[in-house]
């Protein structure tokens, strides 16, 4: 039998991945000069707005899509026949930041591949795969469209780590993550047929349909359908899968070493687009599949978050390297992403997801100036930007800006309110232990927020290399400028990013 | 209103995006003598009659999200720290004009100065719990700065002990201002501090308390809190110093007055017996500490300590005459150190430091104006009847003497006797220093001063334009502190429900 498909709905991931085989057939067929490169990167970009442009325009119209529906006859259970793919709000609030994310990611390319060896089509490609699958992941609705989505978010990922070819740094990069990946998807998949053998289904809401007929009572006469035994073991086991993907503890350790020897665009793809992709699948399973399983999965998110904020602090204290500073940094951050989950109120996700769109605006832009910095040459080593403010007043002026953004401090109101709306949630749910835990970590972030800021303003010692100019540094700077003025935006008005979170 | 929010804040602006205005010396004074006219036409257009009731009201929401509004208003007890805010950091601007600081950027220094006043009057003015928690972070980066970027020696060491700290504390204030907000519903200062604590257990209340007095007294600061202040006041350039101790540790005690007493009497009640003790402790290590130092900025510091102590020894009663002599302490201590600390920045630029034993003996006869400024401000430091620094003291033992029903009686003596302790001991060091500083014979030959020599300029006439309005705000509220009670007993004695 025929499915029908609902193109309009499955028009972004299409868009990005027609995209990705009209650049390959491009790099294939253009002589390999320096404007190929600029033209590669500009077709991508424009790939990427075409992509940004649908979820823009599904919004505006307010539907409700949804295709790859189970057909009515074959349905088991009553109601609408489940779908794999649903176009709903949180499907466009996470598709939307991933492909702005990757708007900014594509420019931060494009500076990155004018002065090196990096074949540019094969980077554009696995840039544009990686993006389809970030937008696919939001909008998937089956245990294994999630995983598919998920890999399509992964694989890609190491390939662009490794692009950098003869760079020791980087192959190793890519190596330790595909380790940890594989381990990590393997962990999951063997959640995910734990699952599906328990409800004898992979939507979604067929599994949370199936749960709630059969309550957990641990303490009832009649043994219960569903093994609580069981069922512990596979949401432990999906989340260990889902916490590779956002850097959570155990699965943290990958997170420094790659952020550092992969490019730096690579490095600000993982730590928002990948990291954006992560806690859409979390918060699908948890909130869709498992809802009503949340006695069992909320301690335990809960503590993965406390340790995981506390994790990537800690580490981050002692780095002298930028991108390992913020590596470890976006670890602590996702710890404060997942605090809400693990008090499971009824704010939980919209406050999640607030922390999130806010968090990708300040470290997408953060990573830009870092982008920006490491073309001056040097290691980017934090003494590097010693002086910063007098040789180059608004990339340091953005990066101040961006890094109290992160430390959660006025005059970057942005990070504070989305810490205030993460409090909220904690007090409100009644996790106070949780509370001082992540008040206590903003303390020690502070310092190294504060330390890097400080440095900017601090004379150097050594005369500063002329910054370059050119196509490369002018997509640098719109890099930085759409990193700001989202941040600036979100510090004014905080209602933009509640209303769209709610 | 927003007016004096909105002129420093367009003024910071303006310099950020346009460099050239800041090389004018008079740029930042002219910013901040615009909000000072404005706090006094808003001091003269106050209703007096009406002094308990928040007046000027501005109430926009601003994050419905959060149920956050932009609520300010301003009543008896924000408006004189509304205008001595406006008040010191014109004078900071008006020292700042001849007196440069040496690592140059001044409009940096302007910037950071006047984003200060920004911060410091939106906390005076919030009426929102969540408006006032943005207002009291808004001082912690320009703050930092301005300790790390034109500080002393160890500055940075300072600077980053200064918001380490705060931050910690400011933490634990949200955590408490939110626990209040998912019990009680509302932010609104106005409607909690009428609700008395009414739909607050008392459990609530009492953990509420302690985490937003935790949080306060980290600012205040109070003892054992109180350890990154003296590392601050000391490296802190002159105009951070003034503003350090006469507004931002304001801040701290005020938040006490404004949120934590009338919002949650029942936690206050619980608590106060700790407050006091802890009150007293600093008072009297204070003291002791003073007595130890050998350098003129420390000591100030310590004494700020002390000082402070008295001023939540005052909240601690829980009496309207212990609120009435917390805030005004507060005021005076704002006034009289603002004074010290001008003072105290005039003898390190003229002798080099500010260690004692450098400085040697005999300023008055040296430089007689300089030595009478610094003798009259310690002699109000140390609470002489006739200047203001008497009345805060002695209003605060006599609420220890009668503090409120329901708290122990025999306890709060003991307080007041050691509080009484601590006045004496204050006055021991404040005169054993200036008997050592001012008096005796001007030491032969040049010490000090470095190049200039032995010809020390005495008061230049913009140092003289900075502190005089000091001295006589320190007399005129010495003689009459009635202008400053009838403000805020009103708002005291609504809160604390006794009329």
């Amino acid at each position: 039998m025929i499915q029908s498909i609902d193109y309009a709905a499955i028009a972004s991931p299409l868009v990005l991945a027609l995209m990705a085989g009209v650049v390959l057939l491009l790099d294939a067929f253009l002589p390999r000069t320096g404007r190929t490169r600029t033209t590669l990167g500009l077709v991508t970009l424009a790939g990427v707005l075409a992509a940004l442009a649908v979820p823009a325009v599904q919004a505006l119209s307010g539907a409700r899509l949804r295709t790859f529906c189970v057909p009515a006859g074959l349905s088991r259970d009553p109601g609408p026949p489940p779908c794999s793919f649903v176009v709903d709000h949180l499907t466009l609030v996470f598709g939307a930041v991933a492909l702005a994310a990757g708007v900014v990611v594509v420019l931060l390319s494009m500076a990155q591949l004018a002065e090196s060896t990096i074949p540019p089509g094969e980077w554009y490609f696995l840039l544009l795969c990686t993006l389809a699958g970030a937008v696919t992941l939001p909008a998937s609705r089956d245990l294994i469209m999630l995983v598919i989505a998920l890999e399509l978010v992964s694989l890609p990922v190491f390939a662009l780590a490794a692009l950098k070819r003869y760079d020791a740094r980087g192959s190793e990069a890519a190596l330790k993550m595909f380790l940890v990946s594989v381990v990590s998807t393997a962990v999951m998949l063997f959640g995910v047929s734990l699952l599906y053998g328990l409800t004898g289904s992979v939507h979604l809401s067929a599994i949370a349909a199936r749960l709630a007929a059969a309550p957990v009572a641990p303490g009832a006469s009649v043994p219960p359908a569903v093994p609580v035994g069981v069922l512990t073991v596979a949401v432990v086991l999906v989340l260990a899968g889902f916490a590779f993907k956002i850097a959570a503890v155990p699965f943290h350790f990958w997170a420094g070493d790659v952020y550092q020897g992969a490019p730096v665009p690579v490095a600000a793809l993982l730590s928002v687009i990948s990291k954006a992709a992560g806690f859409a699948g979390l918060i699908l399973v948890l909130t869709t599949a498992l809802a009503g399983q949340a006695r069992l999965w909320g301690p335990v998110v809960a503590v993965l978050a406390a340790l995981t904020m506390t994790a990537g602090n800690l580490l981050a204290l002692r780095q002298r390297h930028a991108v390992r500073l913020l590596a470890w940094s976006s670890v602590a951050q996702s710890g404060y992403i997942l605090a809400p989950l693990g008090v499971a109120g009824k704010q939980a996700v919209p406050a999640s997801v607030a922390y999130l769109v806010i968090y990708a605006a300040m470290n997408i832009g953060a990573f830009a100036v870092v982008a920006a910095v490491s073309r001056e040459g040097g290691r980017n080593e934090l003494d590097d930007y010693r002086g910063l403010a007098f040789r180059a007043p608004v990339p340091a002026l953005a990066l101040a800006f961006f890094l109290v953004c992160l430390a959660g401090l006025p005059p970057g109101l942005s990070g504070m309110f989305a810490k205030i709306v993460v409090f909220r949630e904690i007090v409100a749910g009644g996790a106070g232990w949780l509370a001082v835990v992540m008040a206590v970590n903003t303390v020690i972030a502070l310092y190294y927020y504060i330390a890097w800021t400080a440095r900017l303003f601090t004379p150097a010692s050594a005369p500063a290399p002329s910054s370059a100019s050119g196509p490369a540094a002018s997509a640098l700077t719109i890099a930085i400028t759409l990193g700001l003025v989202a941040s600036v935006a979100f510090s004014v008005a905080p209602q933009l990013v509640l209303s769209i979170a709610g | 209103m927003i007016a004096m929010l909105a002129v420093p804040l367009l003024g910071a602006a303006v310099l950020v995006v346009f460099p050239g205005p800041a090389r004018h010396p008079w740029y930042g004074a002219a910013v901040s003598g615009v909000t000072l006219v404005l706090a006094l036409a808003l001091a003269v257009r106050f209703d007096h009659t009406r002094a308990a009731r928040p007046q000027f009201t501005v109430d926009v929401p601003w994050i419905p999200g959060l149920g956050l509004r932009f609520h300010l208003g301003i009543d008896g007890i924000s408006l004189p720290l509304v205008v001595l805010t406006a008040l010191l950091t014109f004078l900071c601007f008006v020292h700042l004009v001849r007196h440069r600081p040496e690592q140059g950027r001044i409009r940096a220094l302007v910037i950071a100065l006047l984003v200060l006043e920004v911060g410091m009057t939106g906390t005076f003015l919030a009426l929102d719990l969540l408006l006032f928690f943005v207002f009291f972070e808004i001082v912690l980066v320009p703050m930092y700065f301005v300790i790390a970027v034109w500080g002393g020696a160890g500055r940075r060491a300072a600077a980053v002990k200064f918001i380490l700290y705060t931050l910690l504390g400011s933490a634990l204030l949200l955590l408490g201002l939110l626990l209040v907000w998912a019990h009680a519903g509302t932010l609104d200062m106005v409607r909690l501090a009428q609700a008395q604590g009414a739909g607050l257990s008392r459990a609530v209340q009492i953990i509420a308390f302690l985490a937003i007095g935790l949080g306060l007294a980290v600012k205040a600061p109070m003892w054992p809190l109180h350890t990154w202040l003296p590392a601050a006041h000391t490296e802190a350039p002159t105009v951070g110093s003034v503003l350090l101790a006469g507004v931002l540790l304001k801040m701290g005690t005020y938040g006490f007055a404004r949120i934590a007493i009338p919002v949650l009497p029942e936690g206050a009640a619980a608590l106060a017996p700790w407050l006091g003790a802890f009150a007293v402790a600093g008072i009297v290590y204070g003291s002791l500490a003073c007595l130890a130092q050998r350098d003129l900025k420390r000591m100030i510091a310590y004494s700020s300590v002390g000082h402070m102590g008295f001023v939540l020894l005052g909240l601690a009663t829980l009496t309207p005459v212990g609120m009435n002599a917390a805030l005004f302490g507060n005021i005076a201590h704002g006034l009289i150190t603002g004074l010290l600390f001008f003072v105290a920045g005039g003898i390190k630029e003229r002798y080099g430091t500010t260690e004692l034993p450098r400085l040697g003996t005999g300023m008055l006869a040296r430089l007689p104006y300089l030595g009478s400024l610094l003798t009259f401000a310690c002699v109000a430091s140390l609470g002489l009847p006739g200047l203001a620094g008497f009345w805060g003291e002695m209003l605060a033992l006599l609420g220890a003497f009668q503090p409120a029903a329901g708290l122990s009686r025999p306890l709060f003596l003991v307080f007041m006797a050691v509080g009484g302790v601590g006045t004496v001991l204050t006055a021991a060091y404040f005169l054993r220093m200036l008997s050592h500083l001012t008096h005796g014979r001007p030491p032969a030959g040049t010490i000090g001063g470095g190049s200039r020599g032995a010809a020390l300029l005495d008061v230049s006439a913009y140092e003289l334009a900075a502190w005089t309005p000091l001295v006589v705000l320190t007399v005129v509220l010495g003689l009459w502190p009635k202008a400053l009670l009838s403000l805020t007993d009103p708002v005291v004695q609504a809160y604390l429900g006794t009329r």
